[in-house]
C-alpha cells in the first residue's frame, strides 16, 4: 500500500512536473527596430534563463513595420508568436482575429489591468474602446511631448529681450498661444553664430507624421473625432469651428517659425534638426528623450522637457506607444503567454524603465522615486495623464491616409482653406465607414 | 569641331572633350564622395549645421553598423568591467554597450547570394535565348520578343501581391531561391534584348564554317559564338547585376528574416532615436563595393563589349 | 533541367551527314524552342500568371486583409472608379512630369558625354568608369541619402549650390517646396541614370566603322554635315533603345521617389506607382488597385508598341 502510494505520489509529481517544464521553445518576438527595442533584447534575457525557452526577435525599422507587420498579420503568417503591435492595429487585430484575446489568461494568472495606466489600458489594449476586451499587455508608453534648449533659454540677454517683448519670463509655455511666441522669438535668431530657428514639428507626408504631429493642436482647440452621442457622425466635430482654428494655427506655426525645408519631417528629422542646433524646441515622441540626454551637444542638462501645452478647447496630447500581443496563428502560445506573464511583473517593469523602456505598470511610475529619476520622468508622467489617439479602427488605415492627405495639401502645399480641408476630411472618412457598414 | 577628321580629332578637341568630361565625372563624384566621408563622421559631425568639410575621422559608424547595441547607466557600464576592443570603447564613449551583431552581415550575404545568383541565372537563359531568336526562324519572333519586353512594363507594386500568395502557397516566401527566380524573370527582358543586340552583330559565317565542319548546332554555339560575344554578355551581367543587386520593392514586400537582402536594411538603420547617418553612409559604402569592383575587373569587356562594331566587315 | 546540350548534339551526330547538311538549313524547330524554352517558361510562370491574377481581382471587391469578408464581382466599377479620380490624375500628372523630364535631360547630356568621350582623350577609359558609379547605387538608398543632402541648413546641396551662385542656401528647399520637388526628383534620377544613356551612346558611337566617315572626308562633308548624316542616324537606334528602357523604368519609378519626398509636399510627387502601393499595401483596396494597375500596364503597353514599331523601322533603314 505504501508502495502504491508512493509511486503514485512520484507519478503524479512527475506529471506535474512535465507539466510546468513544459518543453523549451523557440518564440519570435516582433518589434520596430528602434533603441527600446534593444533593450528589451537584453531584459529579456533574464526571461529565458527563468524559463528555458529561447527568444527569437524581429525587429523591422519604423517606416516598413507597419507594411511588414500588417502583411504578415493579414495572411496568416506564422513568423511572430509575439507581436508588439501599434496602438492603432488593435481594432482591426482584433475583428479580424489576429491576436489573442487575453481576458482568461489574465484572470488565471492575477494580472489586472488596473495596475496599469488607464490611458495605456484604453489606447493599447481595448477593443472595442471602454469595454473591458483586452487583445494585449500595454508593453511601452509613449506620447508627444517637447524638447527645448534650456540652456538658451536661461541666457540673461534672451530672457531680458522676451521679457521686454512679452511682458512675461522666457520659460516652457503653458499654452500653445505662449509656444507660438517662443517659436517667432527664435526664429532667424543668430545664436552662437549660427541662425536658428524656432521650433521642428511633425510634418511628414508618407506615414503619418503630419497627423501624430497636427492632433496635438487640434485637440486643444476642441476637435473631437466624433459625436460622443452618434458614434461615426463627423460633422460638426471634425470641423467644428475650433477645429478650423486649430488647423490653421497649425499651419501658421508652420509658416512662421520653423527651419527650411522642414516639410518632410517626423520623429528622425526633428532629432538631427534639435541636436545640430537649428532649433530651440522640438516636437517628438518622448522615446527619444534618453538619447537627448545622452548626446554631447544638447544633452547633459542643456535640454529641458514640457508637456504639450494647452489650448483654448482643451488640454490633450497624442499618445503614442504599443501593447504586446499573442499572435492568434503561432503554435506556441502557451510558451508565448509565458512571456507576457514573466513582463508583467512589477520587478521586470521597474527593470524595463531602468534600461530605457517606458513602462506603463501604474506601480512603476506612481513610485516616489520616479519623478527624480530622469530630468524627463514628470514630463513623460504628465504627459500620459492628459493622451488622446487617433482611430483605432479596422479601417485606420484608411482613416489615416486620408487625413495625412488632405492635410498635408493645406498645412504643407498650401491648397484650399483649412475648413475645405477639414470638410473633405469628413467626406473621406464618411464614405470610409459606408464602405465598412458602420454608417 | 574643326573641319577636319571626325574620326581623329585634332589635340585641342580632345582637351575640351577632355575638361568637360572630367568637370562632369567630378561634379557627379561629389555626393559620392560625401556619403563616403560621411561614414567616417561621429553622429553629432554627420548632422552638424551647416556642413562640415573638415571633422575628426572615426569608425563609429562602422562600429554601428555592424553591431547592436542597448543603452546603460554609467554605474552598470562601470560594473561591466575594462572594454575588450576598441569597438567597444567607442561604443561606450556613447553611454552604451554591444549586445550582440547586427543584421547587416546576413543582409550583404544574402545579397551575394541572390544577386550573383539570377545574374548567372539571367545570363545563362538570355543567352541561349538571345543566340535561338537570332538564329533560328522563330516563328513570331518579333511578338515573342515584345511579350518579353513586357514583363518588363507591370509596376513590382502590382505584382507584389499575387506573387506574395503565390510564393506562400509553393513555400518560396522570404527564400533565396524564390528571389533568385524572381530578378531572373525580371532580368530576362533586358539581358535577352541586349543579347539579342550583340549576337545579330557576329555574322553568321563564322558558324556556318562551323557547322560544315561538322560541328553540331550547340558545339558551334559554344565554341564560335559564345568568345565572341562574350563581351557583350558582359555588359549585360553588369547591367543585370546591378539591377538585382539594388533592388528594393520587391525585396521589401517579399522577404524578412531569411532572405531579406541589403537595400531594404540600409535606409532604416536607427542610431539614437533618429537616423544613424554614419552607419546608413558605412553602410552605403560597403554595398557600393562589390558592384564597383565587378564592374572595375570587367571594366574593359564593358568598354569593348560596346565596340563590337568593329567586327562588321 | 534536362541536359539539352546532348539532345541536339545526340540528334545530329545520328543523323547521317548528308541528311545533316539538309536539316541544318531549315530552321531546327526543335532546338529553337529549347534555346528558347527556358525562358519562355519562367516568364509565363512568374510574369503571365500574377497578370492574370491581377486582371481577375480587378473586377473584385477583394480586399486582402479582410479574408473572412465574400468576394465579390463588381465588374467595371474599379475602373470606372480609376479612370474618374482626381488623385489617380494628379498621380499619371506627377509621373508624366518625371518621365519626359528624366529622359530630355539624360538624353543631351548621356549623348553629349558620350560623343566627348568618344573623342579618346587620354584617361577617357577611367573617367568613364568614374562616370559610370552612380548608376551602381541601390536606388533606395540613394533616395534616402539625398533627403539629407537637400536638407538647407546640413545638407550639402544648398550649400554648394550657395557657394557657386552666391544664393542663400536657406532662401530655398527643394523637397518642401511645392514647384522645385518635382524637379528635385528630377535631378537625383538623372544623375543616376545618365551614365546608362551614356553607355549605350557609347556603344552606338562606336559601332560606326571608320570608313564611312572617311568616305564622307572625301565626298568634302563638313563636320556638321556628318553629325546629321551619319552620326544621328546611326546611334539613333541605340539612343532610342535606352530611352525605351528608361523610360519604361521610370513610369514605373518608385522606390527613390518614395524615400526622396514620400510623394509629397501634397501629392505634387505622388508618382502612379507611390498611389498603387498606398491604395494597396496600405489601404489593403486589392480590388481598385488592381484595376489602377491594369490601366497602368496598358498605358504603358500602348506606349511601348508603338514605340517598338518605330524602333524596329529605324533599325532596318
Amino acid at each position: 500500500m505504501k508502495r502504491l502510494l508512493t509511486t503514485t505520489a512520484i507519478a503524479l509529481a512527475f506529471c506535474a512536473g512535465a507539466a510546468q517544464s513544459a518543453k523549451a521553445e523557440d518564440l519570435t518576438l516582433c518589434w520596430a527596430s528602434w533603441d527600446p527595442a534593444n533593450a528589451l533584447v537584453e531584459l529579456s534575457k533574464g526571461f529565458e534563463a527563468e524559463s528555458g525557452h529561447t527568444m527569437n526577435f524581429e525587429f523591422v525599422p519604423w517606416p516598413n513595420f507597419a507594411d511588414r507587420m500588417l502583411n504578415e498579420l493579414n495572411s496568416g503568417g506564422q513568423l511572430c508568436d509575439l507581436m508588439i503591435g501599434d496602438s492603432q492595429w488593435i481594432g482591426g487585430a482584433a475583428e479580424n482575429g489576429q491576436y489573442v484575446k487575453l481576458n482568461a489568461f489574465f484572470e488565471e494568472n492575477g494580472i489586472t489591468m488596473d495596475d496599469f495606466i488607464p490611458a495605456t489600458v484604453t489606447g493599447y489594449a481595448e477593443w472595442p474602446k471602454g469595454t473591458p476586451n483586452f487583445w494585449a499587455l500595454p508593453a511601452f508608453g509613449d506620447v508627444v511631448g517637447w524638447t527645448y534648449r534650456k540652456d538658451w533659454f536661461e541666457r540673461p540677454e534672451l530672457q531680458a529681450e522676451f521679457q521686454e517683448k512679452y511682458g512675461r519670463e522666457l520659460a516652457p509655455p503653458n499654452t500653445l498661444a505662449e509656444l507660438k511666441d517662443i517659436a517667432e522669438f527664435f526664429q532667424g535668431r543668430e545664436i552662437d553664430g549660427k541662425t536658428v530657428y524656432g521650433a521642428a514639428i511633425y510634418t511628414e507626408r508618407g506615414s503619418e507624421g503630419i497627423t501624430m504631429g497636427v492632433t496635438n493642436v487640434l485637440y486643444n482647440y476642441g476637435f473631437t473625432y466624433e459625436d460622443p452621442a452618434n458614434p461615426y457622425h463627423m460633422d460638426g466635430f471634425v470641423n467644428s469651428e475650433g477645429a478650423v482654428e486649430g488647423l490653421e494655427f497649425y499651419k501658421e506655426l508652420y509658416d512662421c517659425c520653423t527651419p527650411p525645408g522642414s516639410s518632410d519631417w517626423y520623429m528622425s528629422q526633428n532629432i538631427d534638426a534639435y541636436k545640430s542646433g537649428q532649433v530651440a524646441m522640438q516636437m517628438n515622441f518622448a522615446f527619444i528623450w534618453p538619447g537627448v540626454e545622452a548626446d554631447p551637444n544638447v544633452g547633459g542638462g542643456k535640454s529641458g522637457y514640457f508637456v504639450n501645452p494647452e489650448g483654448p478647447g482643451g488640454h490633450f496630447a497624442q499618445l503614442g506607444g504599443q501593447g504586446i500581443s499573442v499572435v492568434a496563428f503561432s503554435d506556441k502560445q502557451d510558451a508565448a503567454l509565458e512571456y507576457i506573464k514573466w513582463f508583467a511583473q512589477p520587478e521586470v517593469q521597474q527593470k524595463w524603465w531602468e534600461s530605457g523602456g517606458y513602462s506603463a505598470l501604474s506601480a512603476v511610475v506612481e513610485d516616489p522615486g520616479f519623478a527624480s529619476s530622469q530630468p524627463y520622468a514628470q514630463t513623460f508622467l504628465d504627459s500620459m495623464a492628459i493622451v488622446k489617439d487617433f482611430w483605432a479602427e479596422p479601417a485606420y488605415a484608411d482613416l489615416l491616409l486620408a487625413m495625412q492627405d488632405r492635410v498635408h495639401d493645406y498645412v504643407i502645399a498650401g491648397n484650399g482653406t483649412a475648413k475645405e480641408a477639414l470638410d473633405a476630411l469628413v467626406e473621406d472618412w464618411t464614405e470610409t465607414f459606408e464602405d465598412e457598414g458602420k454608417l | 569641331m574643326s573641319a577636319t577628321s571626325v574620326t581623329e580629332p585634332t589635340g585641342r578637341v580632345k582637351w575640351i572633350a577632355g575638361i568637360v568630361v572630367v568637370g562632369y565625372a567630378l561634379v557627379t563624384l561629389i555626393p559620392m564622395v560625401w556619403i563616403m566621408l560621411t561614414g567616417f563622421k561621429t553622429p553629432s559631425d554627420a548632422i552638424s549645421y551647416p556642413p562640415k568639410l573638415v571633422f575628426q575621422p572615426t569608425v563609429e559608424g562602422y562600429v554601428n553598423l555592424f553591431t547592436t547595441r542597448t543603452r546603460m547607466t554609467p554605474e552598470q557600464i562601470e560594473g561591466l568591467g575594462p572594454a575588450e576592443n576598441f569597438a567597444q570603447e567607442i561604443v561606450r564613449e556613447r553611454g552604451m554597450v554591444i549586445v550582440g551583431a547586427s543584421r547587416f552581415g546576413e543582409r550583404f550575404l544574402n545579397s551575394i547570394i541572390i544577386g550573383f545568383g539570377s545574374t548567372f541565372l539571367s545570363i545563362l537563359l538570355g543567352t541561349l535565348a538571345a543566340y535561338g531568336f537570332s538564329r533560328f526562324k522563330v516563328p513570331l519572333t518579333d511578338d515573342l520578343m515584345f511579350f518579353i519586353l513586357s514583363t518588363r512594363m507591370m509596376p513590382p507594386i502590382a505584382v507584389a501581391i499575387p506573387i506574395f500568395l503565390m510564393y506562400r502557397t509553393l513555400g518560396l516566401s522570404d527564400t533565396h531561391l524564390g528571389m533568385i527566380l524572381l530578378y531572373t524573370a525580371v532580368n530576362i527582358s533586358l539581358a535577352v534584348w541586349l543579347l539579342k543586340g550583340f549576337i545579330d552583330e557576329i555574322p553568321r559565317e563564322y558558324e556556318e564554317a562551323a557547322l560544315i565542319d561538322g560541328y553540331t548546332r550547340f558545339q558551334a554555339f559554344w565554341k564560335v559564338v559564345l568568345p565572341q560575344a562574350a563581351t557583350g554578355i558582359a555588359s549585360t551581367a553588369i547591367f543585370c547585376l546591378i539591377f538585382a543587386w539594388n533592388e528594393y520593392a520587391f525585396a521589401v514586400l517579399l522577404t524578412s528574416g531569411n532572405a531579406q537582402t541589403a537595400p531594404p536594411f540600409i535606409p532604416t538603420i536607427i542610431g539614437v532615436g533618429g537616423l544613424d547617418w554614419p552607419a546608413v553612409a558605412a553602410g552605403a559604402t560597403i554595398f557600393l563595393l562589390p558592384v564597383l569592383v565587378f564592374t572595375v575587373v570587367l571594366r574593359k569587356h564593358l568598354l569593348r563589349g560596346i565596340t563590337f562594331g568593329a567586327v562588321r566587315k | 533541367m534536362t541536359d539539352k546540350a546532348s539532345v541536339p548534339e545526340r540528334m545530329v551526330r545520328a543523323t547521317p551527314p548528308g541528311v545533316a547538311r539538309t536539316v541544318r538549313g531549315l530552321s531546327d524547330r526543335a532546338l529553337a524552342w529549347l534555346f528558347i524554352g527556358p525562358t519562355i517558361l519562367l516568364l509565363l510562370a512568374i510574369n503571365i500568371f500574377p497578370l492574370l491574377w491581377t486582371i481577375y481581382l480587378s473586377f473584385t471587391n477583394y480586399r486582402a486583409n479582410r479574408f473572412n469578408r465574400d468576394v465579390e464581382w463588381v465588374g467595371l466599377r474599379n475602373y470606372e472608379r480609376v479612370l474618374t479620380d482626381d488623385d489617380i490624375w494628379q498621380a499619371m500628372q506627377a509621373t508624366a512630369h518625371f518621365v519626359v523630364w528624366t529622359i530630355v535631360l539624360q538624353v543631351l547630356i548621356g549623348f553629349t558625354l558620350a560623343w566627348l568621350i568618344n573623342a579618346k582623350f587620354r584617361g577617357s577609359n577611367f573617367w568613364t568608369t568614374i562616370i559610370v558609379l552612380p548608376m551602381m547605387l541601390s536606388p533606395a538608398v540613394v533616395g534616402n541619402f539625398w533627403t539629407f543632402l537637400y536638407q538647407p541648413q546640413i545638407g550639402l546641396f544648398n550649400a554648394v549650390v550657395g557657394f557657386l551662385t552666391g544664393t542663400d542656401p536657406a532662401s530655398f528647399e527643394m523637397i518642401g517646396d511645392v514647384d522645385l520637388a518635382p524637379w528635385a526628383i528630377v535631378i537625383v534620377d538623372t544623375w543616376m541614370w545618365t551614365p546608362f544613356v551614356m553607355l549605350i551612346c557609347l556603344a552606338g558611337l562606336r559601332s560606326i566603322p571608320a570608313y564611312v566617315y572617311e568616305a564622307a572626308e572625301i565626298d568634302r562633308a563638313s563636320a556638321w554635315r556628318q553629325f546629321w548624316t551619319i552620326t544621328v542616324p546611326m546611334v539613333l537606334p541605340f539612343l532610342m533603345l535606352a530611352v525605351l528602357f528608361r523610360g519604361i523604368e521610370n513610369f514605373k519609378m518608385f522606390d527613390l521617389v518614395v524615400q526622396l519626398t514620400g510623394g509629397g509636399p501634397g501629392s505634387v510627387t505622388e508618382l502612379a506607382s507611390i498611389n498603387l502601393k498606398r491604395e494597396a499595401f496600405e489601404k489593403w483596396r486589392t480590388g481598385y488597385s488592381s484595376a489602377f494597375a491594369i490601366v497602368l500596364f496598358v498605358t504603358v503597353f500602348g506606349l511601348a508598341s508603338i514605340y517598338v514599331k518605330a524602333l524596329n523601322k529605324v533599325k532596318e533603314r
